[in-house]
C-alpha cells in the first residue's frame, strides 16, 4: 500500500486511541480530508521543484509507536547540551520520556502536546492558537492529523524562562522504518523571553521520517530565539513546518545548523502582525555524500517600520545537493520595510550542486529590500597564503569554511551552544582544531 | 642557509627562471632587484611552495636540504617565510587567531606543544610593539579592509610571530609611507640574526637605505646577471636597468 493510502485508512484507529470529544477532534477530521485531497507534495509544485521525497516515502513506515523504549543518559549524553542547565522535553520513538526529561509548571508551562491536548484547563488556549498559524498544506495537514504529542510551552506575559529548553527526538530503530510526526506549540507572551534548542536525532541506521510542525506566537515584545541542530544520520529524513507569527515590536529568531541527514526541508515561514517587527533567519549548511538540504523560507511583512534579516550559509561537498528558496512579501500598507536576504555558497566539489532562488513580491513603494547570492570556489591564493604560514592543506580549508560561516555563528546567544556548533563543524571539516574566531 | 642551483621553473608552459643562482648564508641579507617581469615574484613563490609553478630543472636547498617536494606549509614548518606583496584577504579570521593557529600548527609539525595561552598573548603583545600595531587591529579579519601599508605592516608582524629562518620580503616597500617604511625595516633589523637570512626583493634602493643588504643582484629575464655590493643599488637607482640590459644583450 502507498504511504499516502495507509495514513488515510489509519486515521480511524488513529480516532480510537486519542479522546475524540475535543475542540481538536474537528480540526483533525479536515486536516486528514486536506491532506487526502492533497497528499504528498510532488516535484512538479514550484516548491518542490529541487527536492523529491519520492524515495524517502518508498519505505514501509510505522506510523504509530508502539512500544516503550528506554535510553540510558550516558548513552545519548552527547546529543544533549549538558554543560548547561536546561528545561528538557525528550521523546523516544515519539512517546514522551519522562526519566530524560525536565519539565516545569512553575510560572511557566514547559510540558507536552498531549497533555496540553487533553486537559480542560488548556482547552482556551488550544483553541485560541493550536493550527492557527499553521498552513493547511498537505504536510502540515498531514501532521495535524495525527498530531498527538510535542513540545508544549507557554510563557505568560513578562517573564523569563529562566533557561532554555532542549527538545529532543530519538529514535532508536525498533521499528523496520519508523514515521514521526511531533506536534510543537509555544506561545510567548507579552514581554517574554524563551530559548529553545530543537533536535531530532536517529540512533539507528533503519530509515526514519520525521514530519514536524512547529507553532510559535511570539506577542508584543516578546523575543524568541529558535536553535535548530540537524545532524542526523545517513538514513533519516526530516520535513520541518515551522510557522511564526508575531506582534508589534517583538524579536524572532531561527537558526537552522543543517549539517547532514538523508534528505532535510526545512519550511520556515514569519507572518509578522504588527509595527516595528524584526524576524532573523539564519542558517548554516555543511553536507557532502548524497544529502540534500533544502531551506524554504518565507517572510510576510504586513505592516510598517518591520525588518527580516536573512542569512543563509553553504558548503557542499561530494555529491551534496542544496536549496534555498527564500520568498520576501511586503504588502502595501508594509511601508518603510527593511528585508534583507542573503545566501552564499561554496561548492567544494565538481558534482555538488545549489538552487537558490530569491522571490520577492513588494507592492510597498517606500522599502528597502535585497538579497544577495553567490556561489564560489575556496580561494586558492587564500589557501596559498594559509599554508605559507604553516596551516596544513585540510586545516586552511577548514579554517576559510568557518570563517566562511562565522558571522552566522556570532549571532548564537548561548556561548554552549556556540561551542558545541563549533565542535560540530571542526568534526565535519574533519580537523581537530578550536575555532574560537 | 638557501642555495638555488640552476633553477628553470615555468608557468602554464611559459618559462619563467631560466637557469638562476643563490647562494644565502645565515647571517646574511640579500636584495634582488629587477626590471617589472623579470621573475622576482615567481621567485618568491617558488621558495615559498606556490604549486601553479613547475620547476623543470635545478634545486632549491634549504640549509642543505632539497624542499622541492616539501608543501608550502613543510616549508614553513621548516622556517621558510614569505611576507606577500599582495596579502590576501580572509574575512571571519581575526589576524590574532591566525597567528594562534598559525604558530600552533607549525608547533605540532614541529614535534612540539602548543603554547600556552598565557605565553602567546605575551608574544603577541611584544610583537604588535615592535611594529607599532594598535591592540584593536589585531582583532580585526585579517587584511579586510586594512590599507596598503597596514597589509605589510601585518606581513612584518607574522614574521616577527614566526621567527623565520629564512624570510623573503616581496615588494614589502610597496604602499609603505616613509614612517611605516621606517617602523618595518626596523622591525625586520630587529628580528635580523647570525642564525637567520632575509632576501628583500624591491624595485626601489629607498628600503635599502634602512634594510642593509650585503648583497645586490639584479635579475633579469630569468636569471641573475648581475650581482655587487649594496653600491650596485645606488648604481641602479641612478642609472636605471636599461644599461645592465644592453649589456646582457651586447
Amino acid at each position: 500500500m502507498e504511504l499516502k493510502d495507509k495514513l488515510v485508512s489509519s486515521f480511524l484507529a488513529f480516532e480510537n486511541t486519542v479522546d475524540v470529544d475535543t475542540a481538536v477532534h474537528d480540526i483533525r477530521s479536515q486536516a486528514i480530508k486536506t491532506f487526502e485531497e492533497k497528499g504528498f507534495p510532488t516535484k512538479k509544485e514550484e516548491a518542490w521543484k529541487y527536492t523529491s521525497l519520492n524515495a524517502v516515502l518508498k519505505h514501509d513506515y510505522s506510523i504509530f509507536p508502539k512500544e516503550e523504549n528506554a535510553l540510558d543518559f550516558k548513552d545519548i549524553k552527547k546529543y544533549f547540551l549538558h554543560d548547561l542547565d536546561t528545561y528538557k522535553i525528550v521523546f523516544i520513538d515519539g512517546k514522551y520520556s519522562s526519566h530524560l526529561s525536565e519539565t516545569t509548571h512553575d510560572k511557566i508551562d514547559v510540558c507536552l502536546m498531549s497533555s496540553a491536548l487533553t486537559h480542560e484547563k488548556y482547552r482556551p488556549i488550544i483553541e485560541n492558537y493550536f493550527n492557527k498559524v499553521a498552513r493547511k498544506d498537505g504536510l502540515t495537514s498531514l501532521n495535524t492529523a495525527f498530531s498527538r504529542e510535542g513540545a508544549y510551552i507557554y510563557i505568560p506575559k513578562n517573564k523569563l524562562a529562566d533557561k532554555p529548553i532542549q527538545i529532543i527526538h530519538f529514535s532508536t530503530g525498533n521499528e523496520a522504518a519508523q514515521m514521526l510526526q511531533p506536534r510543537n506549540l509555544i506561545i510567548v507572551g507579552e514581554n517574554s523571553h524563551v530559548q529553545i534548542i530543537e533536535r531530532h536525532q536517529s540512533l539507528t541506521d533503519n530509515p526514519v521520517l520525521t514530519n514536524s510542525v512547529t507553532e510559535i506566537f511570539a506577542d508584543k515584545r516578546a523575543f524568541v530565539d529558535y536553535y535548530k541542530i540537524q545532524n542526523d544520520n545517513q538514513n533519516a529524513s526530516l520535513i520541518d513546518n515551522t510557522y511564526i507569527e508575531q506582534h508589534a515590536q517583538s524579536v524572532a529568531s531561527v537558526h537552522t545548523f543543517a549539517f547532514g541527514g538523508n534528505i532535510t526541508r526545512n519550511n520556515l515561514n514569519f507572518y509578522q502582525k504588527g509595527e516595528g517587527i524584526d524576524s532573523i533567519l539564519n542558517g548554516i549548511t555543511i553536507i557532502e555524500g548524497k544529502q540534500h538540504v533544502d531551506h524554504n523560507t518565507l517572510v510576510h511583512h504586513t505592516e510598517p517600520n518591520c525588518e527580516s534579516h536573512q542569512d543563509y550559509k553553504g558548503i557542499f561537498g561530494e555529491k551534496a545537493t542544496g536549496v534555498f528558496n527564500g520568498k520576501i512579501v511586503v504588502n502595501k500598507e508594509a511601508q518603510k520595510t527593511n528585508a534583507f536576504q542573503s545566501n552564499n555558497n561554496i561548492l567544494l566539489s565538481d558534482k555538488a550542486t545549489i538552487n537558490s532562488k530569491p522571490q520577492l513580491e513588494i507592492f510597498a513603494d517606500d522599502v528597502k529590500c535585497s538579497h544577495g547570492c553567490t556561489i564560489g570556489q575556496l580561494d586558492d591564493n587564500a589557501l596559498f597564503y594559509m599554508k605559507s604560514r604553516g596551516i596544513g592543506e585540510k586545516e586552511a580549508r577548514a579554517l576559510l569554511m568557518y570563517a566562511f560561516a562565522n558571522n552566522v555563528l556570532s549571532s548564537v546567544k548561548i556561548p554552549q551552544l556556540k561551542s558545541r556548533i563549533n565542535k560540530l563543524i571542526a568534526t565535519k571539516l574533519g580537523v581537530n582544531i578550536g575555532f574560537d574566531l | 642557509m638557501l642555495e638555488i642551483k640552476d633553477l628553470h621553473a615555468s608557468v602554464e608552459g611559459k618559462e619563467i627562471l631560466k637557469g638562476l643562482n643563490l647562494n644565502v648564508k645565515a647571517g646574511e641579507i640579500h636584495a634582488i632587484m629587477g626590471p617589472n617581469g623579470a621573475g622576482k615574484s615567481t621567485l618568491a613563490s617558488i621558495v615559498a611552495g606556490k604549486e601553479e609553478y613547475e620547476v623543470t630543472k635545478g634545486g632549491i636547498l634549504l640549509e642543505g636540504e632539497d624542499i622541492e617536494d616539501l608543501a608550502a606549509e613543510e616549508r614553513a614548518h621548516k622556517g621558510v617565510f614569505l611576507s606577500f606583496q599582495y596579502p590576501v584577504e580572509i574575512p571571519g579570521v581575526t589576524v590574532t587567531n591566525f597567528m594562534k593557529t598559525a604558530i600552533n600548527e607549525t608547533r605540532k609539525a614541529q614535534g612540539l606543544e602548543e603554547m600556552p595561552a598565557k605565553d602567546m598573548l605575551k608574544k603577541i603583545r611584544e610583537k604588535s610593539e615592535l611594529l607599532e600595531i594598535d591592540r584593536k587591529f589585531l582583532s580585526r579579519s585579517l587584511n579586510e579592509g586594512f590599507s596598503g601599508g597596514e597589509k605589510k605592516r601585518n606581513e612584518i608582524f607574522q614574521m616577527a610571530m614566526m621567527e623565520p629562518k629564512l624570510a623573503i620580503l616581496d615588494e614589502t616597500d610597496s604602499g609603505l609611507d616613509i614612517d611605516a617604511l621606517r617602523i618595518v625595516a626596523n622591525g625586520v633589523n630587529k628580528l635580523k640574526s647570525e642564525d637567520n637570512a632575509i632576501v628583500v626583493i624591491t624595485h626601489y634602493q629607498r628600503l635599502l637605505d634602512y634594510i642593509v643588504p650585503d648583497f645586490v643582484h639584479v635579475l633579469y629575464d630569468g636569471k641573475i646577471v648581475k650581482s655587487g655590493t649594496k653600491d650596485l643599488a645606488l648604481e641602479l637607482e641612478e642609472k636605471g636597468y636599461d644599461w645592465i640590459k644592453e649589456e646582457i644583450n651586447a
